[in-house]
């Protein structure tokens, strides 16, 4: 069972009180874009093993969006944090290091480093 | 002029708890920011004092009282025939603030599980820890109970009573659901 908190009313409940938003932390590209980055961004996602940064949405609760970093293999919960961000928070990395050690964020986003990407982040 | 009728006319049941549709209940949707001090007066004047509430609490002071229902939306509890009054007061006290206060008394439906155990009926439909160390009196709640989207709190005192607010559409289904969690020697024992 997946149990998440919501960082805007700090309930906590399993997952049938959420609604999923999909990926998180995309980035529009354009405008200009090629048809294939484009395309790349409204269509590809990443489907990772393990750690995964995720759109929830307390719809039974507060109504408010928010973010969750977990993991998709054991459903652990590394934090939820607040929706208007375009990267996961300082103090979420810090836990998901102590709790996975040897992952890296660019493992996530694809980007060889932060801001170089052409093709809005959209790498496996 | 038609006669005002709650969602189910005071409907009630008495099984392992009493499950009663309140009747004609007063309720304002009241939204806005939270820090701004303008509208938590307004807020506390349209509740008759109530003080504002804590995060997923609820304040009540006698027939009126103020739900923490998100970050930037509150339900005000009120005699019905004085809902339409408090939402054009608050709205009257908060021009040129950014906020909304709507009069959504027949929108909704209320109900209220009464007795020893109430906890365990409310617990069979919704995905919350409602152990007595989990949530208490003035504790308050949004979430599902089956597939209905409810808020429900705890008040003081005894027996044991919990409030619950619905959508008027799923009135009937509600109070089945609950007439069904409290069905006579269904609850745990040693409560
Ligand atoms: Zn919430």
């Amino acid at each position: 069972m997946l149990q998440l908190t919501c960082p805007c009313c700090g309930a906590t409940g399993e997952e049938t009180e959420f609604h999923p938003g999909g990926e998180a932390h995309l980035r529009r590209v354009g405008p200009g874009a090629s048809d294939e980055a484009f395309a790349g961004y409204m269509f590809t996602r990443k489907n990772p093993k393990g750690v995964h940064f995720e759109r929830w949405r307390h719809v039974y609760g507060c109504g408010k969006w928010f973010h969750v970093a977990r993991c998709t293999a054991t459903l652990e919960v590394f934090g939820s944090y607040r929706a208007d961000v375009t990267a996961p928070p300082p103090e979420i990395l810090a836990r998901i290091a102590q709790r996975r050690p040897g992952w890296r964020l660019e493992d996530w986003t694809g980007e060889s480093a932060p801001g170089e990407d052409v093709d809005g982040g959209q790498g496996a | 002029m038609t006669k005002a009728r709650s969602a189910l006319n005071g409907a009630a049941r008495d099984g392992a708890v009493r499950i009663e549709e309140a009747g004609l209940q007063g309720m304002l949707t009241l939204r806005g920011d939270f820090e701004d001090a303008r509208f938590r007066a307004a807020a506390e004047a349209a509740a008759g004092g109530a003080p504002f509430p804590e995060r997923r609490r609820i304040s009540r002071k006698g027939e009126r009282a103020l739900l923490w229902m998100s970050p930037d939306e509150l339900l005000v509890l009120l005699p019905w025939a004085e809902a339409d009054a408090a939402a054009a007061e608050a709205a009257r006290a908060l021009d040129g603030v950014h906020h909304l206060a709507v009069n959504v008394s027949d929108a909704r439906a209320m109900f209220r599980i009464i007795g020893a155990g109430a906890r365990e009926a409310l617990a069979k439909g919704a995905p919350v820890d409602l152990s007595r160390q989990a949530f208490g009196p003035g504790d308050l709640r949004r979430t599902r109970m089956g597939q209905l989207a409810v808020a429900f709190w705890q008040e003081d005192g005894e027996p044991e009573t919990f409030g619950l607010i619905c959508f008027r559409s799923v009135a009937q289904y509600a109070f089945d659901a609950l007439c069904v969690a409290a069905r006579e020697d269904s609850l745990p024992r040693a409560l």
